[in-house]
């Protein structure tokens, strides 16, 4: 008998989509229990559009590859102490954020997905939730293994999970996913899935992944390249997620919206760590944040939204603040984490003169004006032998964590500050978008574990700060945290350059 | 003589994770050590879920079992993501080579009489038995504690997925393509007498609430007696009815379980060994569903294989759940 020809489509409902049955025996909602309390309407998931068309077989074969390519080039990395090939040591800094803050979200992620890779009643969309929760796994199993090494010679990555529970200002990356994964399912997906992992990954994973490039972290710029084409699958699955709550029924739109605004905020307040790190931590620069900011959201963005109007849908709301923002929000969270270096698990410094030029041209509307002198002030502390470090605890935003340390847009001298009052008790913002998203969810927002009030609770080990970081934060004081200048990563660093030096060999050799 | 290549070495501050030298010592760490133990977050969640708001993410009162340390247990495998999809990549390429070597030969058109219908009707039906498998296990990795078992988990749901693919194609083999055995199959599944207390059973599970006791009843209970009956008895009763080549389609099946065995063996083992408390309800919930497993495949066992089939698959599971301590 001659086989007839399946084209891909077909294939793949026989083999994914066909597997489904209707319960019987069960009621659909005790199998499936959490799909209707959010309001959202799904008349037919027969309407999915499978993002992507892998089966098993093919995924097994494509990743094995991948994998193997990549341990090969962890396993070089290694072999030929590739840590001393990255620009300075100063840029390790931007690895130990990123393992601290960024890999335990994948972590997150990988749980989210299965949590809904399970809960959806359309197979579809739950086969390919679950692709993304073991691709999200993969990337938080690879990055430890390509940090690995680093962290046998640099200080501030040994306790990443650790530091993740616990560290005040780690509480904002994982209070953005536990709000996430502790919403409903169709929020999860608008959330991760689209505000996140389509609208906004550009300015996320693409930019620590550059800085890798640029600065010789041959590591981390492989996994990177290696988990593109996973991510490229995760886009499309924002994208597809979207138009298939938009296309199901309208009164999904304005559940939709609102989704997307607060995402988007939540999202934005994220990326102010991003920011810092492209602008400050970055020894060899890809580019500016406020330049990332105008190609990735700014236009791609704004293009996205332009294609989602005919939905009904709109940019979402305070992005004018956003754009307004792209001028100080890294002068801004660099400040913050420089005065309070003593109490993080990584170095900051003030940049020297050349640094300090090339943020003047980058942002000849703010930086001079606003932040060049402080910054100047603080270096010349600096080499009067009294670095200045903050040794009050900060106040916090209730809703997205960090210190209450943004400015107004239309007055940056004055730093922004929101209240609200729930039930006699008063809440602290650090912006509207921040204030609305809690007026909007109190009984959500009031949950928050903010590091300073549990601190002040004698939650964090006593009322003793120098014991709070040393022993519920587990940072190794005087190694993980304060300057640069002066640490043993630096010391380390000279260390292995001068032993190597040219000038070194000679006198050996002579 | 040999060659050596100079190295500059440099000595590391340290060996491993902090998290990892607490638990292994001071030394320097397995790529699935690292990739495996103490990822999970623990404590200071913000907020509960709505989804359930009596308890926390992450949160172990998800079960009845319960463990001093959620990383007692062990995957003898090492899987971690790299050398999970690797191993399952030459189990891919064997299989495929497998059915390649079927088709190109038409083997199909070489079975006795009587066979492509039997397999139609016993052995196809799996694939949905599958899915559900498939979202059982993901659950697990949804809510279990501890990503040395999460992670086995997803990895045991993503094989489902792909078991479930090869059993479509064995249909899709046998029908040119046309999809009228996974069409039958499927009518079979929904309203066939002889395999609705089976559907029922799976959609049972699929219920359920606690995720150990949904491992127990699919991954121990349930697995143990397919495999044996369909991957096991029913490919010998084929071979002696002269259809020995569809052992070449389910290969891949029967090398798949016999190595997640190993895993699933070692799970039950540690939650038994743990406590009292723990080896009870386990053997509470075995009892339950092994009864009701039983009660389910019994007249499936016997169109497949033979009246005897049961027993003898029932005598599989008794073994194993001894040695689990049981």
């Amino acid at each position: 008998m001659a086989a007839r020809k399946l084209n891909l489509k077909e294939r793949y409902s026989l083999l994914t989509r066909d597997l489904d049955w209707e319960y019987s025996y069960r009621d659909k909602k005790e199998i499936f229990p959490y799909e209707e309390f959010e309001g959202i309407k799904i008349t037919d998931w027969s309407k999915w559009e499978d993002p992507f068309r892998l089966t098993m077989d093919a995924y097994w074969k494509y990743q094995a590859e991948k994998e193997k390519k990549l341990y090969a080039i962890f396993d070089a990395f290694a072999q030929n102490n590739g840590q001393q090939n990255v620009t300075d040591a100063r840029y390790i800094n931007a690895i130990k954020v990123f393992l601290t803050g960024v890999s335990p979200l994948e972590y997150q992620a990988y749980s989210g997905y299965a949590h809904v890779g399970r809960q959806f009643s359309g197979v579809g969309a739950r086969t390919a939730c679950q692709m993304q929760s073991i691709d999200e796994l993969r990337h938080v199993q690879t990055q430890v293994h390509a940090m690995s090494h680093y962290n046998k010679f640099f200080d501030g990555f040994q306790d990443f999970p650790h530091m993740h529970d616990r560290v005040w200002y780690l509480s904002v990356p994982k209070s953005f996913f536990d709000d996430a994964r502790s919403a409903g399912p169709f929020e999860f997906m608008v959330a991760i899935s689209f505000s996140f992992e389509y609208v906004l990954t550009n300015l996320l994973f693409v930019p620590f992944m550059s800085g890798a490039a640029y600065n010789g972290d041959m590591a981390t710029v492989t996994f990177g390249f290696s988990a593109q084409s996973d991510e490229a699958r995760h886009m499309t699955l924002g994208l597809e997620v979207i138009k298939f709550l938009l296309e199901q029924h309208p009164d999904n739109v304005p559940i939709v919206q609102r989704w997307i605004d607060k995402w988007f905020w939540r999202g934005t307040r994220l990326l102010a760590i991003v920011a810092m790190m492209m602008d400050y931590m970055l020894p060899n620069r890809v580019m500016s944040w406020k330049e990332a900011w105008e190609v990735y959201f700014e236009e791609a963005g704004g293009a996205l939204f332009k294609d989602l109007a005919r939905y009904g849908i709109e940019m979402p709301k305070y992005a004018a603040t956003a754009i307004a923002e792209k001028e100080h929000i890294s002068h801004q969270v660099w400040s913050i984490f420089y005065n309070y270096t003593h109490a993080a698990a990584f170095h900051t410094w003030m940049p020297d003169e050349k640094e300090m030029d090339w943020l003047s041209e980058k942002y000849p509307n703010s930086f001079d004006k606003h932040y060049r002198k402080r910054f100047e002030h603080w270096r010349e502390m600096e080499r009067a032998g009294e670095r200045f470090y903050n040794p009050t605890l900060p106040m916090l935003c209730n809703t997205c964590q960090i210190p209450m340390g943004f400015t107004e847009m239309d007055d940056p001298t004055l730093t922004a500050y929101r209240q609200s009052v729930h039930k006699g008790e008063r809440y602290n913002f650090c912006s509207d978008g921040c204030k609305d998203i809690f007026d909007h969810e109190p009984e959500k927002y009031v949950q928050s574990w903010l590091p300073v009030h549990q601190i002040y609770q004698g939650n964090c080990g006593g009322a003793d700060i120098e014991k709070v970081l040393s022993e519920y934060y587990r940072i190794n004081m005087g190694k993980d945290n304060m300057d640069f200048h002066g640490s043993p990563d630096e010391a380390r660093w000279n260390e292995w350059h001068n032993l190597q030096s040219a000038e070194e060999r000679l006198k050996k050799a002579g | 003589m040999t060659i050596e290549i100079k190295t500059s070495t440099i000595q590391p501050i340290r060996n491993t994770f902090a998290h990892i030298e607490r638990r292994f010592g001071d030394k320097p760490a397995s790529r699935y050590q690292e990739a495996s133990y103490d990822l999970a977050p623990t404590t200071n969640f913000h907020y509960r879920p709505l989804w359930d708001p009596e308890l926390r993410l992450n949160d172990p009162g998800r079960t009845a079992i319960s463990m001093e340390d959620w990383y007692a247990f062990r995957d003898p495998r090492q899987y971690y993501y790299g050398s999970y999809v690797q191993a399952r990549a030459k189990l891919q390429e064997i299989t495929e080579s497998n059915y390649a070597f079927f088709t190109r030969r038409d083997l199909a058109g070489r079975l006795p009489e009587g066979v492509r219908e039997k397999v139609v009707r016993c052995l196809l039906p799996l694939r949905h038995l599958e899915m559900g498998a498939n979202m059982n296990n993901v659950f697990g990795s949804a809510y279990g504690i501890g990503t040395v078992l999460t992670q086995a988990f997803l990895y045991n749901g993503m094989d489902r997925l792909g078991v479930a693919q090869y059993l479509s194609r064995i249909g899709l083999i046998l029908d040119g393509n046309s999809g009228d055995t996974l069409k039958a199959a499927k009518t079979t599944w929904m309203e066939d007498p002889l395999w609705q207390d089976l559907r029922r059973y799976v959609e049972d599970v699929l219920a359920q609430k606690d995720w150990f006791e949904v491992f127990v009843a699919q991954d121990v209970v349930l697995d143990t007696l397919v495999y044996d009956i369909f991957y096991g008895q029913f490919d010998e009763s084929m071979t002696e009815a002269g259809a020995g080549d569809l052992a070449m389609l389910i290969e891949f099946m029967q090398e798949w379980h016999k190595e997640t065995s190993r895993w699933v063996d070692s799970v039950i083992k540690t939650a038994v060994a743990e406590s009292d408390a723990n080896r009870e309800q386990i053997a509470a919930w075995v009892g339950d569903w092994k009864q009701q497993a039983l009660a389910a495949l019994g007249p499936l066992a016997e169109e497949a294989v033979g009246p005897d089939a049961i027993n003898a698959s029932a005598e599989v599971l008794n073994k194993r759940l001894t040695k689990a301590g049981l």
